[in-house]
């Protein structure tokens, strides 16, 4: 924590020479690191400044009135109640200081609403209650969850440094590039932002927005979702590294090599103890929020898992349930979302834990296969 | 409040039922205006609970006392019913008391339409209430209703819809009845130019009442179709758009607004010129002003959605309709100064919470101009910023202009002064704590908080503590004002017909408390 003093004369510092300040934060907006969020820093130090000499000046007039036209002082009320000229004069002028505010915004707002020539683009979508990025040019995909673990949310362990803005996996950009992002989301509306970047746009389910972002320094840029979402609106961060162009080239091709490796997992067969191990990670990481660790849910809100007919019954309903989700509910369909061996595995958790007690498991195969009998039943639909 | 009802009835032609059937029954202006604002306190209490706890949860980071669905609950209740449940029926129980005294009316002109409008109220705030008994709690997807969140929601959402078409339904007759009271019913030589502006601002907050409850009927029963009737007008997958409904929510939500301060205008413009003992300066451009207000209201929604996505055009446009609005507001600003100028003033209860409105609106209202620069907003939407913003313009704007307005009025009412000592400690300790609440959320809607999170990052602590002390002393100084009012209605020196030494008006020729019935001859104004 900084002390009051430092950071108000930070805030000082800024609003004098509307240059980015190291704080993490203070009075005015974080420190800016892109252009866009350049701009809107310097419009708001500029408003602030309009309205703070409106406000003194206003006010200084009203606070002369109550000191000295006191009827305890003896004054005496004036009985004048219009003057068309000073009326006309406080119309005018205001309106003439707000076109001069307008002026700059509107070069903004073009500026901000401009996605052409990008350099690269990623689409990001929100889900309940992550982000996913698809890195179109590279063609890379993940999910960006959470990091901070439940025990610092519920106190039963310190809280760390960047506490619930914090992920698993970050999203990663070259630093100087133009950056255009196709936003949208999968089931309510989300809102992607990173103040530093000076993005926030909603993602809405079924339409594509797109924002964009050249940051100019490189560094760690922490943001939240904006909009409410549900249950759990206030833990799905984000997190965007801003790195040189040699360790983005690295990075993709780690990545790159990791997605080689999930699909190799596809095609193997597992041991149940295996599956279970593996599927307990995908659960929480997926399925805790809601359906808690003990897989009782919240009565009235989310069913357990822990006894239900879809995990004690027959496994390719189960299967089918995690793959296509519950419609008009807050259950994802998660085929796009894991892959194959996942699914596997966190079935086969599903009816090995707790009561459950089911003995039996499901292999990636099995959930290939499911999704093509999926596919197919929705095909002559589309016919 | 209603002491006025044991005077003697001495016209004798309706005998009144006592006990509870007198207010189930009661078709007078007074009783009826009282039961609003009974009503308003109640609920101001029920949603001021749910803030403190909301506080208190926000304390400090990590989930302390309440789960995040029901965190979600609470801020949603929170904001429906102070809405929905203490400022809109605050006012209308202003009006309800002050129009027929103000204009010289006997009584409004649909007096068993006005005890109907008033006795739906309640059944809306049990069937909301209730709804916390329910499976799943009570509604929690934001007092905006955003689908597709909305559509997930279990019963209590089609119970939230159905209370908001009945509150809608005791608005729409509500705003009618004052709208033909007013035009039909003044005294002679109350021309319209001539009318109260408390009554002015009345006048035209009803007309958007009846222009916009219509729409948001219209939006939330598109939402109970989708929910339960297989609809897609929210949902992409069936050809609707999610964002439909922003649009038709806003197109009522930013009237609403106004409609939520435009009779605290009204209220402070006639506070402001009998304390300083001088006219109101520009009566007529103040009309003006509210007017174009109202009518700039409807073509500015779209600045709650720029985060949402729109044209160049359309950003471009809403951000300078909105900037518009500045202008009206800020010569009524100047108004009052001007009023105050040169006057001779003096500093009673209502006259200092009139005063904390025209300065603490004020910074509301330049929060709203940093608001309505579209960059700037798309940084500060959905921050606490913007819960900053609206608790400047609806706490320190329309609370406190009604608690100025009860003040002013109360002598009249009850027939005795009230507690000065008391009401002078109820106002320097709520606008204190007011500004310790609200101030410090502007710094962490610009550091980056966002609005309704259970839980947040670490360097948010400072500036939520600071609010959480202030909240408590904030929420635990309406008990003073409660104390206020029971005393001046138990006792209290005799109140004169004339109040206030500055006071002009019909509603000062009426003893206090004023009879039950009054004017049943049209009185004359010069």
């Amino acid at each position: 924590m900084k002390s009051m003093g430092q950071r108000s004369g930070m805030a000082g510092a800024a609003l004098a020479a509307s240059q980015p300040v190291l704080a993490e934060y203070g009075y005015n907006l974080q420190a800016p690191a892109s252009s866009v969020a350049h701009h809107v820093f310097q419009l708001h130090n500029l408003i602030m400044l309009v309205c703070l000499g409106i406000f003194v000046a206003v006010f200084s007039v009203m606070f002369y009135s109550l000191l000295k036209h006191r009827k305890s002082l003896g004054h005496r009320a004036a009985h004048f109640h219009e003057n068309t000229a000073v009326e006309v004069v406080w119309t005018v002028i205001p309106f003439i200081i707000l076109m001069g505010m307008a002026y700059p915004a509107a070069r903004v707002v073009i500026d901000m609403k401009d996605t052409s020539n990008p350099d690269m683009t990623v689409k990001i979508t929100g889900y309940q209650w992550k982000w996913s990025y698809d890195y179109l040019n590279d063609g890379i995909r993940f999910y960006s969850n959470l990091a901070t673990p439940r025990e610092q949310i519920d106190g039963g362990a310190a809280k760390g440094k960047h506490y619930l803005l914090e992920v698993d996996e970050p999203m990663v950009v070259p630093v100087g590039k133009r950056v255009r992002l196709l936003i949208t989301a999968n089931d309510v509306i989300h809102s992607w932002w990173v103040p530093a970047l000076g993005v926030k746009q909603d993602g809405i389910p079924g339409f594509i927005r797109d924002s964009w972002f050249k940051a100019d320094r490189i560094g760690t840029y922490r943001g939240q979702c904006a909009e409410l979402c549900g249950k759990e609106h206030g833990f799905m961060p984000i997190v965007v590294e801003v790195v040189s162009e040699d360790a983005y080239k690295a990075w993709v091709a780690k990545k790159q090599g990791s997605a080689h490796a999930a699909a190799a997992d596809d095609a193997k067969t597992f041991a149940v103890a295996e599956l279970v191990a593996r599927g307990e990670k995908v659960y929480q990481a997926n399925c805790t929020v809601c359906h808690q660790a003990n897989g009782m849910g919240i009565p009235g809100a989310f069913l357990p898992i822990n006894g239900s007919k879809v995990a004690t019954g027959p496994i390719a309903g189960h299967i089918r349930v995690v793959l296509n989700g519950r419609p008009g509910t807050a259950m994802a369909a998660f085929a796009s979302q894991l892959s194959d061996a996942d699914i596997a595995a966190v079935v086969t958790y599903q009816r090995n834990a707790w009561d459950n007690k089911m003995g039996d498991a499901a292999q990636p195969a099995a959930i290939a296969a499911a999704r093509g009998a999926t596919a197919e039943a929705a095909a002559p639909a589309a016919q | 409040m209603s002491d006025a009802a044991h005077a003697p009835d001495i016209h004798g032609h309706h005998a009144r039922p006592s006990g509870i059937m007198r207010w189930l029954t009661t078709t007078n202006h007074k009783d009826i205006g009282s039961l609003y604002l009974w009503f308003a306190l109640i609920m101001l209490f029920t949603a001021g609970s749910m803030a403190l706890l909301i506080r208190a949860e926000l304390f400090q980071p990590g989930l302390q006392l309440v789960r995040p669905d029901f965190f979600n609950q609470l801020t949603t209740m929170h904001g429906l019913i102070m809405i929905f449940g203490v400022i809109m029926p605050a006012f209308t129980g202003f009006a309800n008391w002050q129009v027929p005294l103000m204009l010289g009316a006997p009584d409004m002109a649909f007096p068993r339409m006005n005890n109907w409008s008033f006795w739906l109220l309640p059944v809306a705030g049990v069937l909301l209430m209730s709804s916390f008994l329910l499976p799943g709690g009570a509604v929690a997807g934001g007092w905006t209703m955003y689908p597709p969140l909305f559509i997930q929601g279990g019963v209590s959402y089609d119970l939230t819809i159905l209370a908001v078409h009945i509150m809608g339904l005791s608005s729409i007759m509500g705003s009618i009845n004052i709208i033909t009271t007013i035009l039909n019913m003044r005294a002679h030589g109350i021309t319209l130019m001539k009318m109260p502006l408390f009554v002015w601002t009345w006048l035209i907050t009803a007309y958007l009442l009846i222009a916009t409850m219509p729409v948001l009927a219209g939006a939330v029963t598109m939402l109970l179709a989708d929910r339960n009737f297989g609809t897609h007008f929210f949902n992409a997958a069936g050809g609707g758009d999610p964002v439909m409904f922003q649009h038709i929510f806003w197109f009522f939500g930013h009237p609403e607004v106004y409609i939520l301060i435009l009779p605290a205008f009204g209220i402070v413009s006639q506070i402001i010129p009998t304390f300083s003992r001088k006219p109101l300066f520009g009566y007529a451009s103040m009309v003006y002003a509210t007017a174009s207000i109202a009518i700039l209201s409807f073509t500015v929604w779209a600045h709650h959605m720029f985060a949402v996505g729109m044209p160049v055009a359309a950003q471009l446009f809403f951000m300078l309709s909105t900037m518009l609005i500045a202008v009206p507001t800020g010569v009524k600003v100047f108004n009052w100064v001007a009023t105050m100028w040169k006057g001779s003033l003096t500093f009673e209860t209502p006259m200092l919470f009139a005063i904390a409105f025209v300065c603490l609106f004020t910074i509301g209202g330049f929060s709203g101009l940093v608001l309505a620069v579209a960059p700037v907003d798309i940084q500060l939407q959905d921050t606490y910023y913007v819960v900053a913003h609206f608790h400047y313009v609806l706490v320190s704007g329309a609370l406190f202009s009604i608690f100025a307005g009860i003040y002013f009025w109360l002598p009249k009412w009850t027939g005795h002064m009230y507690d000065e000592t008391l009401g002078k400690w109820h106002f320097w300790l709520s606008v204190i704590g007011m500004n310790i609440v609200f101030f410090p959320m502007h710094f962490l809607g610009l550091a980056g908080m966002p609005r309704r999170i259970p839980d947040y990052a670490l360097q948010f602590t400072d500036f939520n503590q600071i609010a959480t002390v202030g909240a408590f002393i904030f929420g635990f100084s309406q008990l003073v004002f409660l104390a206020v009012v029971l005393k001046a209605i138990k006792g209290g020196a005799k109140a004169p017909a004339r109040v206030w030494e500055g006071a002009e008006g019909l509603e000062w020729t009426v003893p206090s408390p004023a009879p039950y019935h009054t004017f049943e001859t049209v009185p004359t104004v010069k």
